[in-house]
Formats: C-alpha cells, sequence, structure tokens
C-alpha cells in the first residue's frame, strides 16, 4: 500500500487551465471522495493521480519509495470490458492469473458467470466484472472515475456496499471520483469538494460505517452540497 | 428480428436458383432457347462429366484454385502488413497511406498491358494480377479496422499493465478482425475476377483457358461450364470465409448461433 503527495499540481491543455494550485495528502488505505460540479476538473485530477496525464507544473509523489505505477487500477465510468474475452479471461489480463480471476470473480458473486460473453450480462454485473478486474492484480490504489453513475439506484446501493466490503477488508488506497454526494458521504473518509480546479473544501467525515442516513449523514451531505452550490 | 418466420432456414435461399435451372432446362429442351445460343443444363453437365473423365477439368480446376490461392497469401500478406504497421504506427502511415491511396483508384486489370512486358503471359503474370486485386482491399480494411478500435479499451489496457505486444493481440487484433474479415470476403470476390480476366488472356491450363479453347471450337456446352465452375469456386471460398468469421467472431451477437 502506498500514499499519494500532490505538491501545487497544476495541469492546463493549452490555455484551458484545468486543475489549480491541488495540494492534496492521500495517506494509505484511506477513502477519499472527490466531488464537485460537472467541468471542475475532478476527472483530470484522476486521471493525473493514475499517471495518464502528466503535470503541468507542480509535483505527484507516491509516498512509497518502492511503489510502481502498475500497482494503481482505474475502475472507470463505463466497464471497458474486451467484448471478444469471457468474463474469466477479461478478470485474468495484465498478467493475472486465472486462479486470481477466479477469486475475484468469487469476491463480487459472479463466479457463476465465468464463461459467459460480456454482452450477455447486465450494466450492473459488467461494472462488478469490472471491479473484479480492478481488484484481481492486488492493486495498492484504486481510483474509481464515477463508475456507478449510469447503473439504477438499487444496484448503485448494492455496488457501494460491495466496494465499501471489500475496501475493509482489503484496505487498498482508494479514491473516488463523483458528483453524488450522498454517495460521497456514504463511502469516504474525506470528502474534497473541488471548484474550477482548485480544491475548495475539505471534509473530514466522522461516521461509524456501515453508514446510516441519520441526521448527522445529511448535515455532512447538506454542508458539501452547499459549498458546491453556493460556491 | 423475427427467426421463426417459414422462409428462415438452410433450404429457402436455394429454391430461386433451382427454380431457374428448371426453367432453363425446359425452355431449352422446347428450343425455345437455341443449344447454340445457350446449352441447356443437362448438356453443361454433360459436358462436365465428360472432361472430368478425360481428367481436364480436375487438371485445370486444380491450375486455377493454384494461382488464386497463391496470388491470394501473396497479396493478403502484403496488404495485411501495410494496414497494420500504418494503422498502428503513425510515422508509416504519414509515409505511405497517402501514395496507397494513390495508386488504389487505378482499376487494377487496367495494368494487364503493362504486366504482360513485364512478365510475359507465364504464371507470374496471372499471380501478379491477383497479388495486386487482393491487397488494396485487405490493406484498407485492416487500416481503418486498427484506426476505429475502441480507443478507451486500450487506454484500459494500458492502465492495467499490458506490455505493447499484449495490447496487441488482446485489444487490438480483434478490435479490428470483424474488418479484417470483410476485406478478406471482399478480396476473395476480387481473386476470381482478377483470375478470369488474366486467364483468358494467354495461359496454358486453367478454367480460363478451357473457356478460350472452347470458344474457338465452339463448344457453348464447355464454355458455359468453365463460367458454372467459376461461380462454384467463388461460393467456396465465400463460404470458408463465413466459416472463418463464425469461428473468429463468435464473441459477437450478430454471428453467435444459438
Amino acid at each position: 500500500m502506498f500514499g499519494i503527495e500532490l505538491q501545487s499540481v497544476g495541469k492546463s491543455f493549452g490555455n484551458n487551465v484545468v486543475l489549480r494550485d491541488i495540494n492534496l495528502s492521500i495517506p494509505k488505505g484511506s477513502f477519499t471522495a472527490i466531488v464537485g460540479k460537472s467541468g471542475c476538473g475532478k476527472s483530470t485530477l484522476l486521471r493525473v493521480i493514475a499517471g495518464l496525464e502528466n503535470v503541468t507544473s507542480g509535483s505527484l509523489a507516491y509516498t512509497d519509495e518502492e511503489a510502481k505505477k502498475s500497482n494503481i487500477r482505474i475502475m472507470f465510468q463505463d466497464d471497458r470490458l474486451l467484448p471478444w474475452k469471457s468474463i474469466l479471461k477479461n478478470v485474468a489480463i495484465g498478467g493475472v492469473g486465472m486462479k486470481e480471476a477466479e477469486e475475484a470473480l468469487e469476491k463480487v458473486g459472479l463466479d457463476g458467470k465465468k464463461d459467459a460473453w460480456p454482452d450477455e450480462l447486465s450494466g450492473g454485473q459488467k461494472q462488478r466484472v469490472a471491479l473484479a478486474r480492478a481488484l484481481a492484480s492486488k492493486p495498492d490504489v484504486l481510483l474509481f472515475d464515477e463508475p456507478l453513475g449510469a447503473l439504477d439506484a438499487l444496484t448503485r446501493m448494492e455496488m457501494q456496499h460491495l466496494i465499501e466490503g471489500l475496501w475493509q477488508e482489503q484496505k487498498f488506497t482508494s479514491i473516488l471520483v463523483t458528483h453524488d454526494v450522498s454517495e460521497a458521504v456514504h463511502l469516504a473518509d474525506r470528502v474534497i469538494v473541488l471548484d474550477e480546479g482548485g480544491v475548495q473544501m475539505e471534509q473530514q467525515i466522522d461516521l461509524p460505517r456501515q453508514r446510516e442516513r441519520d441526521e448527522k449523514f445529511t448535515s455532512y451531505e447538506k454542508n458539501i452540497l452547499d459549498k458546491i452550490v453556493g460556491g | 428480428m423475427k427467426k421463426n418466420q417459414w422462409y428462415n432456414n438452410q433450404i429457402f435461399p436455394w429454391l430461386l436458383p433451382i427454380v431457374i435451372v428448371i426453367l432453363w432446362q425446359v425452355l431449352g429442351q422446347l428450343n425455345l432457347i437455341k443449344s447454340t445460343m445457350l446449352p441447356t443444363p443437362f448438356e453443361v453437365v454433360e459436358a462436365g462429366i465428360r472432361l472430368f473423365q478425360t481428367g481436364e477439368l480436375q487438371e485445370n480446376v486444380y491450375i486455377s484454385t493454384k494461382r488464386a490461392v497463391i496470388g491470394f497469401a501473396i497479396g493478403g500478406a502484403i496488404g495485411f502488413l501495410l494496414g497494420l504497421f500504418n494503422g498502428t504506427i503513425l510515422f508509416f502511415e504519414k509515409l505511405t497511406d497517402t501514395s496507397i491511396q494513390m495508386i488504389r483508384t487505378i482499376p487494377h486489370l487496367a495494368l494487364i498491358p503493362l504486366v504482360i512486358l513485364w512478365f510475359g503471359i507465364g504464371e507470374s503474370a496471372k499471380i501478379f494480377l491477383v497479388a495486386v486485386g487482393v491487397m488494396f482491399p485487405i490493406y484498407i480494411n485492416t487500416f481503418s479496422g486498427i484506426k476505429n478500435v475502441d480507443r478507451k479499451l486500450i487506454e484500459m489496457g494500458k492502465v492495467y499493465g499490458m506490455s505493447k505486444w499484449q495490447l496487441f493481440t488482446n485489444i487490438i487484433l480483434p478490435g479490428a478482425m470483424p474488418n479484417i474479415l470483410v476485406g478478406i470476403r471482399y478480396a476473395l470476390g476480387v481473386t476470381w475476377i482478377s483470375l478470369i480476366v488474366a486467364e483468358t488472356i494467354g495461359s496454358e491450363g486453367g478454367i480460363g483457358y478451357m473457356a478460350t479453347t472452347a470458344r474457338e471450337f465452339m463448344q457453348m456446352d464447355v464454355v458455359v461450364l468453365t463460367i458454372v465452375l467459376y461461380a462454384i469456386l467463388g461460393k467456396l471460398s465465400d463460404f470458408i470465409a463465413k466459416l472463418c468469421e463464425q469461428r473468429l467472431l463468435k464473441w459477437n451477437p450478430a454471428y453467435r448461433k444459438n
């Protein structure tokens, strides 16, 4: 496991400044959520952390010297399963063995579907396979890029429980990008509000897990929402 | 799609060709079509049996098939490799694609006078024409297949630690495969067209040679037989290509048999 340090990170595409002066320390094993309006730069921040984009200014460092980028996995908005591979082979990519793949599928409750083709599964099942694929290589850092955005409310709640359970069990460093504040409060130790490419607010969530929608929960939620909408 | 209709089975597509052949036979026997104009199907079959007994039929079909296979293999390999390099390496694309697109627009059969001057009328001339004809459809389809592979899947592969070779074999090639197979099927048609023309120009052996000789002796039944032979060989190669599609694209619901 390793954490991530961002020091005054900036990112621009041509004249378009997407991220400005971001200082963040993400401890290993923590669960951080990044929320904000669309276009606030939250997905770009995730891509920078994943090493898919280079920073324009500032620096990005992993806290463990031994850490390699290869220990970071992303769960994308869309499942990105390879349609020409069976479910099991989709999980067993990038040097993951069949045994680990089967174990990962078991964890998401889809070991019965290992020989199916991706297009035979529902949207929620496909995202569970994508989660299994991300977990199979036992990542140090798992980045979630709005992975539940396209799912219906019930499936989304199921997935949230699944992600929370697996995170508690394996303690990978997690960063969740979402536009759903309730989801962020539900899952994260800390919620970061991004606005116009800068950190606007950092909010620790001190609630016991599994979290219920009680008064404290909603007050956190309202607080964060006000910040996003109010600016 | 309506799958359970009475016409959705193996036999129905053959109904029309069978009716046409029967009609043709009847019109021929009633002398409404003169057999010097168009021999009846029965006469054509008889010619086939006659040539089979002398061994001419098998020998000429073998020669033509050999030319088709060699020409297809050479042209297909060149087209595929060019498509591969140009689809994956920008340098090669910038270097060669414009030139290839320019040459592509020339009908390859227009090269025949040139080919005769270069190679004479021997085997190499025919194989060359087939190879040139086959190369372009395979090139274009391989190239566009690779170009159209979902970038998001490639990005996923990179994040999930695939090497360049793994990216190619796991994502790029299977992603381009439907297009490549379209190219192959199209190119198979081009193969026989090129061969028909090339073999009638001047050759020793082959179906085209059979046709030219028969024309000189006014053997109408053999002339029609050669046309039928081309049709059968064309359909056969398309059938093989279809089998390849069903095997290689079984992940695609459109090709899956339920």
